[in-house]
Formats: structure tokens, sequence, C-alpha cells
């Protein structure tokens, strides 16, 4: 097998597996970098690709083609909604966010399955027959060489992860309101002196987290998994905390994460038709993203620090 | 309303609300939920084969809310209990298929081999927390992975040829009972509950009745004072992960030595961990708080397969009421201004 297939194999391959992980992780961004920690991330893809699924199964028939674009919206909506929770319990109610996130993550994978059993009758659901396929992408694809590596028989739903994560470096370093939601997450008190509303500013943090995490799922579900049962959603949800943490609270560097952990998935996956890869167990793959987080944050690859304030509760007045 | 009472209150309120909720869920879904509290009520007490099934779910809880507490009391927060867990009931199958001993001695190796493995898969986050500064919560997320794909892998490879389970393990190193099987009409009870119950009386006697206790709950509350006054942070940082990993090893010992006998390869998480962050907060991270909630959360689990067979009712429900319990829990900052709302009207 030559360089040239090994490369048609893997970087189709990473970009599917990247995308959920970019979005997922691009939201957890906005929410640390206001200073909400969001363990919940897990639990607002669960009920993104739910809700991607039900709603991709339902209506089908009324928007054909486009079903699961849509749908992609309405799991945006319903993350954000579940986001409101974590919102309302880590910044108006003080709760420790860690908790309130592990709460987030139990009742979002109860809820979905209850409401499987409910809506369905049974534990799965049926397969989507409109999922995201692949595609060659018009013009780009015909450029020698790259257009064949890069945009031939890939998903569309991966460049609009890319395009999300410059979006959100624009937003988050380049406009007014990216710096103010960066110092209510590095110094409430100081951001809360200069008239910026701290508990508006989180909130809207943690709700932006909500929606990108909803369609982080709602990608995986209707590209990858096709369906929605108790194990749709293993772990991408903590595997985008580990990119935002390994891109250390930068938007592209979280984008690039991903697109490694992408990577390593893959790898696990198509290993083993991969000459090279043939020999090495998959289980140092599988755990690759993880041990390369501890690695990132106990400073042997380039220190990572959270935002200042991430974790603690903003209480007007205190010291 | 004193402390003491409002930390009594608090968490009654907040199962009461969970429950309120989960029938609201019910009635909302259009399901009977009278009869599926009382199909809930069967599953779990109507039979005594139901309430040694749910002693037996009881138990790795109780050890995984420890885990939980104990690491809540030094200020540090475990939510690797999970991947601790895994690694002890590895551990502990390790033990029991390799070797040929006598009883006396296999069981106690298997269940210190289960402890000492789910230490030393705590030891990493304490010791990066004590010199790095690195936040356990991420790293112990971290480990959580690579404990289920680490053991997968040796289940796979080393413990069977390419199998998904592996042999049983000898009978000398089984904490199973043929005496209280047939005393709860063959249920998986087993002698784990004692192991449950001793260690709960270790975490109160070490924490309340020794020095080394009252260090490590001297750096939960404050690391500078505790520094100031003599204490090694760093050590008490450490030791205080060690011990919580021991004791969510343990819990990976019970489902190894007791309910299965076997580890088998797994899809993901058994989520005995994640619960036993919901025991240990609903337990107020205390010993006796730590028994109730584990049985309230273990007759809920049990009592729930009964949910869908009696009352037509999807088992999820009694998870939801779980996450919710842990949710109002945790913004228990409403409910206790509530309460001295309530009372200081009296006053008034």
């Amino acid at each position: 097998m030559g360089l040239m297939e090994i490369l048609l194999i893997i970087i189709p391959s990473t970009l599917l597996w990247a995308a959920p992980l970019i979005f997922t992780g691009l939201g957890g961004n906005f929410s640390e970098s206001s200073g909400v920690v969001n363990i919940g991330l897990e639990g607002l893809m669960v009920i993104g690709a739910f809700t991607a699924i039900v709603f991709n199964l339902t209506f089908v028939d009324v928007f054909g083609s486009m079903t699961p674009w849509v749908a992609l919206l309405a799991a945006m909506v319903v993350g954000a909604l579940l986001s409101i929770l974590h919102a309302v319990a880590s910044i108006t109610f003080r709760a420790d966010q860690v908790v309130s996130g592990v709460a987030i993550n139990l009742l979002a994978i109860g809820a979905a399955l209850f409401l499987v059993k409910f809506i369905y009758g049974k534990g799965q659901t049926d397969i989507i027959q409109k999922g995201f396929s692949k595609v060659d992408i018009p013009f780009l694809s015909d450029i020698p060489v790259i257009g064949k590596l890069f945009f031939s028989n890939t998903y569309y739903t991966s460049f609009a992860a890319i395009a999300v994560a410059f979006l959100a470096w624009f937003v988050m370093f380049k406009t007014p309101f990216g710096l103010r939601l960066r110092a209510v997450g590095e110094h409430p008190m100081a951001a809360d002196t200069m008239g910026i509303n701290v508990t508006r500013m989180r909130y809207i943090g943690v709700l932006i987290s909500g929606a990108l995490a909803g369609i982080g799922g709602g990608v995986y579900a209707q590209s990858i998994s096709s369906d929605f049962g108790h194990a749709t959603i293993s772990g991408q949800g903590f595997m985008a905390l580990a990119a935002l943490i390994f891109g250390k609270w930068h938007p592209l560097g979280v984008m690039g994460a991903a697109l490694f952990f992408g990577f390593a998935q893959s790898l696990s996956i198509i290993g083993s038709s991969l000459p090279f890869l043939e020999n090495i167990p998959n289980v140092y793959l599988l755990i690759a993203p993880y041990v390369l987080t501890i690695l990132a944050l106990t400073g042997f690859i380039g220190r990572a620090d959270a935002p200042k304030a991430a974790g603690t509760p903003y209480i007007k007045g205190k010291r | 309303m004193s402390n003491r009472m409002k930390n009594i209150v608090v968490p009654l309120v907040a199962v009461l609300l969970g429950i309120i909720v989960g029938t609201i869920i019910m009635i909302a879904a259009g399901y009977n939920a009278g009869a599926a509290f009382i199909a809930l009520w069967n599953g779990a007490f109507g039979e005594i084969y139901y309430t040694g099934e749910v002693i037996r779910q009881v138990t790795p809880l109780i050890l995984a809310g420890l885990a939980v507490a104990f690491a809540f009391r030094t200020g540090l927060f475990n939510i690797g209990v999970e991947g601790q867990l895994i690694v002890g009931w590895l551990a502990a199958v390790w033990v029991g298929v390799a070797f040929e001993l006598p009883k006396f001695i296999h069981l106690p190796l298997a269940v210190l081999a289960a402890a000492a493995a789910g230490a030393l898969w705590a030891f990493i986050p304490g010791l990066l927390k004590a010199k790095f500064k690195v936040h356990e919560v991420i790293v112990t997320i971290m480990m959580n992975y690579v404990a289920l794909h680490v053991s997968n892998y040796i289940i796979r490879t080393v413990l069977s040829e390419k199998s998904d389970r592996t042999e049983m393990i000898a009978d000398s190193a089984s904490l199973r009972s043929p005496f209280l099987e047939g005393l709860t009409d063959y249920s998986r009870l087993h002698w784990g509950i004692l192991i449950a119950l001793a260690c709960v009386f270790i975490m109160w006697f070490l924490l309340e009745k020794t020095s080394k206790g009252y260090e490590l709950r001297a750096v939960g509350f404050n690391q500078h004072a505790s520094e100031y006054a003599g204490m090694s942070v760093s050590k008490n940082i450490i030791l205080s992960m060690v011990i919580s990993g021991a004791f969510a090893g343990l819990a990976g010992a019970m489902e190894a030595l007791g309910t299965f006998g076997y580890a088998a390869i797994k899809g993901g998480f058994t989520g005995v961990g994640f619960d036993g962050i919901a025991v240990a907060l609903l337990g107020g991270n205390g010993p006796i708080g730590i028994i109730f909630a584990a049985l309230l959360f273990g007759s809920l689990k049990v009592g729930a397969l009964n949910m869908p067979l009696e009352a037509g009712v999807p088992n999820e429900l009694v998870d939801i009421i779980i996450a919710l319990i842990v949710f109002f829990v945790a913004a228990s900052y409403m409910i206790r201004i509530f309460i001295d709302r309530i009372s200081k009207k009296g006053v008034k």
C-alpha cells in the first residue's frame, strides 16, 4: 500500500471523527472562558445526538435531503435548553460546577433513554435514512493532489466545524464581546467593576456551550452512529473536554487538538488495515488522547492553564 | 433552624423534589405514577430475593461513596472512582484466577490486590496534584478512560485468549456465600457487605479519631493554615487520594469476587463510580449518611428493574430521579435560602 492510498484512508476518516470533537470542544471553550467549568459536555452531546436522530426519523419526509441540517438546528436548540439547567445551578445557585455537570450527564442519558423507550417502545432507535453522506466538494475536489486528499470522499460537517473554529477565534479574541467573556472568566470582580454583567456573560457562555455540544452530538449521531442507543455517545464529550485542555482554552488550539484526537480515534478503528500499524495493539491509540492530555496538564508538552476564575461562583461584593 | 438540622433536611428535600419531578414526568408521559412506585417498592422489598439483590447493589455503592467522600473531606474531588473501580476489579480477578491457595490467604490477597490497584490508580492524580498543581478532576476523568481501555486490553490478551471475558475465579478467592444466597431465595448476596460496613467504620475512625485524619481534614479546610502549622500539604493530598482509591478498588473487588466472579470486556463504564458521587453528596460525606444514601440509590436501582414489568414504565426513570437528586443537592443553596425564609417567618 503506497503512501497516497494510506493518506486517502486516514485523512477523510480523521476529518469525520474530529468534527463532533471540534464543535463540542469549542462549546466547552466558551463556557470555561467565561469561568464556568462544564463537565456536562458529554450529557449535552447525548441530548444533541438523541434530538438529531429523533428529529431526523420524524421529519425526513418533510425536509428531504435537508433533514440532517435541520436536525442539527434542533439538536442545537435542545442542547442549549439543557445547558440552562447547568447555568442556573452553577451561576445563580452557586452549585459546585463539577457536581452540576455530573448531574447533567446522568440526567441526559437517563432522559434520552427514557424518551426513546417512550416514543419507540424499545431501547434503541431505528437507523436514519438520510444522514450526512460522503461528498466530493465541488471545484475544490478538482485541485490536483490536495483536492483528492482533503476534499474528496468527505463530509461538509467537518469543514463547517473548522469554519466555526475560526469564527469562535474571531469572536473570542477580536470582538468586544469576546474580551468581556474572557474578562469574566479571568477576573470577574474587575470585569464587574468595569460595568460588565458577570452573570449575563456567564449565562451566554454556558448557553453557547450547550448549543455547540448539541451540534457536536447531532453531527456524531448523523454521520457516525446513524442511530441512538445507550452507547451512542461513549466518552466523546470527555474527549472534547480533553481537546479543550490540550488546546489550551484557545479555539484554534482546540481545533488542532480535536483533529489530532480524531486522527487517533480513526487510527484505532482503521489501524488494522494499515500495514505499518498492524502489529501495534490499538490500546495505545485508544488511550493516546487521554495520556497526552495528562502530560499537557503536567507541563511536559507546554503548560496548560485554565481561565483563572473557572470553577468559582462569583458572589458580588465578596473579596 | 440549626446547621446540623439543615444538613439533614436539605438532602431530604432534594430527594423529595427529585421524586416529585419524576412523578410529574411520569404523569406527563401518560404513565400510572402510583403503579410505578408500587412496582418500584415491590422490586426492591417485595420479596426476600429482591432485598438480597438490593443489599448486593448497595455494597459497591457504599464503597464508591466512601471513596468520593474521603477525598471530598480532604478538599479533593475524586471523579475517577469509576476507573479505580475498574482496575480494582481487574486486579481481584487476576489474583482470583492466577493462584491456587487456601481460602484464608487467597481471598484476602485478592481483596488487597484490588485495593492496591485502586490506590495506585489514584496515586497518579494525587501526585500530579501535589507536585504540579494539576487539577485532579481532569486527570481522574482521563484516568477513567485509560483504565477502561487498558483493562479491556488485558482481559483480551493476557487473561484470556481473545475472548470477551476471563475464566471464573477460583472458589478460594470468592466472596460468594451459599448461606446468604439460601437466606435470600438465591439472590447474589455475598459477604462483601461486611467489608463495606467495616470500611465505613474505618473511614469514620481514620478521619475523626486519629491525628492523621485530623491533618487530612485540616488540609481540606485550609491548605495554607495547615502548611503554616507544619503539616505537609502535598503528602496529605497524595495520602488522601491513595486511601480514596483503595476504597474504590475495593468496590471493584465486590463486583469481581462477589457479584460476577469474572471480568468482561466493557463497552462503557459501570456507572457505579458516578453513582458514588451521588451517594457521597447526598450522604453529606459522613459515614452514616453514606449508608443511607447507598441504601436509597441501591433500592432505587434494583427496584427500577421491576418497573417495566409491573407498570410498563421504562426503568431509566429512576436514573432521571437520581440525576435530579444530585442536581438539587448541588444547588442546595436554593433549598437553604428557602428553609431560612420559612424558619425566619416564625421569628418575625
